[in-house]
């Protein structure tokens, strides 16, 4: 409550608050608020302006903007969310593993995390989209390896610095096994920054998995995504903006709402994060 | 500044930065190989479709090298690599070498203006916030950086391609431009340029403003005050550089996300460039090419990672003066 107090107490934060919350509650409630089908086709109305009918009007085969899109909330921060966590549970479980592993272990792990950071995000998404193909299990699977690195290489660093503090020492000396010291001690105590840094993950999911929609390798159609969206409105962009219009706007008001609300949730849990903008 | 510059400290330090760079280039190849094992469906077929015959298969199997084990995939493609040849086609028959010679230049124009136009902008833009923090002026930037952050660069591309290409016709739809017309080509790159350094000028800005604001925190910007320094010389002269070695560490990581927000750029523009080459290569499954693009990103990748370490060692004194100890064997 106190965190939620000290989130809206600064004005990014209320309006990140805002936006998060109008997004997330748009996806989990689209059946309720959509005014049709999201694959319901009207070829009579295609590509037309905003109406009483249609909100914000429809794409090229007439399919209603304004549902798509709600439902384009439900695969961008579902996936997004599925990412995050699946990428989270694997990185913390090599991080620590890799602070408490012996040398040779921690230098293969390291040795991988490097590799894959070595790729720019997008080119190794494109890279494991031309070995696994595209399709919504796939694009959370690639998505989830590139993001491994990152949470693996803070829970490590974490790991390290509180490894060899007095409390440990001590519960290694009252006899705990390694696994329980690892699970009940020194998870508990890393789990902050990286949670931070698991919601500042998700805007950037969220363009990444809208990209490669967007690039016709990601989420296949008729399934409603902001990415796909996109390109279907992109390629009939002479005739009208609105398809661009609607998927960009929501596109942009998720990661800018989940952008504002991760730091303001960082600087509400701990300032000291607070390394980059 | 001497020790940093001489022999010793600065020689281990790039070997050894030299050493991480070859591992991680052989690395990500290999993970590529390696990821065509796993996955099942033969590539080969999926590139040439259900209806090709066992024979032409095999003879495409032979020709992306699918039927060497994994490391002797590795080194043969390495051992070609060191030798300028980054393999063949196989869809068009096409050295690969001369396709990415070819698409490059197109990319790293595209990328350094964008990055240019990004410090261009994103720095007065961040000195302007940090000067007078918590003004109207600061939270207005603030807002407005934050906003070109969030806005994927595909998004705000083909928005820009709308407004000034097919509604108002002021620049061209599609291309790089006539080859040798210069300012063909100038005109060619505004919007793509635009593109793809909006998201870097908000997070340059941001960046400079939050570490303008801590250095000019510190005891020796107070001492330059107190010797009646004027205040927009003490922050263009003394603060303003050490504000930027943050900056400079993140455009190592820039550059490489730039060229993958290019290929973005280079699709929805239609510029020929590494982007849209790679790109055409993974939508048909065209492994040679995939694998040569690949291997040149990530080698610029690492390249630029490489020289911001050595220009971040140059520019912070701190860890000049580290690596300077280091030589000379002393140290605390």
């Amino acid at each position: 409550m106190d965190i939620l107090r000290r989130i809206w107490r600064s004005p990014s934060g209320r309006i990140g608050l805002i936006a998060t919350l109008l997004v997330v509650i748009g996806g989990l409630a689209a059946p309720l608020l959509a005014t049709h089908m999201p694959n319901q086709i009207d070829v009579a109305a295609r590509l037309s302006p905003p109406s009483a009918t249609h909100w914000l009007g429809t794409d090229q085969l007439g399919r209603d903007l304004f549902s798509r899109g709600l439902y384009g909330t439900r695969v961008a921060v579902g996936v997004a969310l599925a990412v995050t966590a699946i990428a989270l549970v694997i990185g913390i479980l090599l991080g620590v593993a890799a602070a408490y592993a012996p040398a040779p272990i921690e230098r293969i792990i390291l040795a991988v995390f490097d590799i894959i950071s070595a790729y720019p995000t997008l080119i190794l998404a494109l890279a494991l989209v031309a070995v696994l193909g595209p399709g919504l299990q796939n694009i959370i699977i690639l998505v989830t390896i590139v993001f491994v690195p990152r949470f693996g290489r803070i829970a490590r660093a974490q790991t390290l610095t509180i490894k060899e503090q007095p409390f440990l020492e001590a519960e290694r000396a009252l006899g705990a096994s390694g696994g329980r010291i690892m699970l009940f001690h020194v998870l508990p105590n890393i789990v902050g920054p990286i949670v931070v840094l698991a919601s500042m993950n998700i805007p950037v999911v969220i363009t990444l998995e809208a990209g490669l929609s967007f690039l016709g390798v990601g989420i296949r159609p008729p399934l409603a995504s902001w990415g796909s969206m996109l390109f279907d409105g992109f390629t009939y962009i002479g005739q009208s903006v609105w398809p661009v219009l609607v998927a960009g706007g929501m596109l942009t008001l998720a990661t800018l709402g989940f952008t504002l609300f991760g730091e303001a949730l960082r600087d509400a849990i701990d300032p000291k994060l607070r390394r980059e903008p | 500044m001497n020790g940093f510059w001489s022999k010793g400290s600065l020689a281990r330090y790039g070997a050894s930065r030299l050493a991480t760079a070859v591992l991680v280039l052989v690395g990500s190849i290999a993970l590529l190989c390696s990821l065509t094992l796993i996955v099942p469906g033969d590539p080969a077929r999926i590139l040439l479709g259900a209806r090709a015959t066992p024979e032409l298969v095999e003879t495409f199997r032979q020709q992306m090298g699918l039927n060497l084990p994994l490391y002797e995939r590795v080194f043969v493609f390495f051992k070609h690599a060191l030798q300028g040849d980054l393999g063949t086609d196989v869809i068009s028959g096409r050295s690969v070498t001369d396709m990415v010679l070819a698409a490059l230049p197109n990319t790293i124009l595209l990328a350094v203006s964008a990055i240019g136009l990004a410090v261009l902008l994103g720095i007065p833009i961040g000195c302007y916030a940090a000067v007078r923090p918590g003004s109207l002026l600061d939270q207005v930037l603030a807002v407005f950086s934050v906003s070109l952050v969030a806005t994927p660069s595909y998004v705000v591309a083909i928005l820009l391609l709308y407004f000034f290409s097919v509604r108002l016709g002021w620049f061209p739809v599609l291309g790089a431009g006539e080859p040798g017309h210069v300012l063909d080509q100038l005109h060619h790159l505004i919007l793509p340029t635009i593109a793809l350094a909006v998201g870097w000028i908000g997070y340059i800005a941001r960046l400079v403003r939050s570490s303008l604001l801590e250095v000019l925190s510190e005891p020796y910007i107070r001492t330059a005050r107190a010797y009646g320094q004027p205040e927009r010389r003490v922050v263009m002269k003394y603060a303003l550089k050490l504000a930027c070695i943050p900056t400079v560490a993140i455009l190592g990581v820039g550059i490489g996300e730039l060229m993958g927000g290019a290929v973005f750029v280079e699709v929805i523009f239609n510029r020929p460039g590494l982007g849209s080459l790679v790109f055409d290569a993974i939508r048909v499954r065209n492994y040679p090419v995939v694998q040569g693009c690949i291997l040149i990103i990530v080698a610029i990748f690492v390249l630029a990672n490489l020289l911001v370490d050595f220009a971040y060692a140059w520019l912070d004194p701190r860890v000049r003066e580290a690596l300077g100890r280091t030589r000379s064997g002393g140290g605390v």
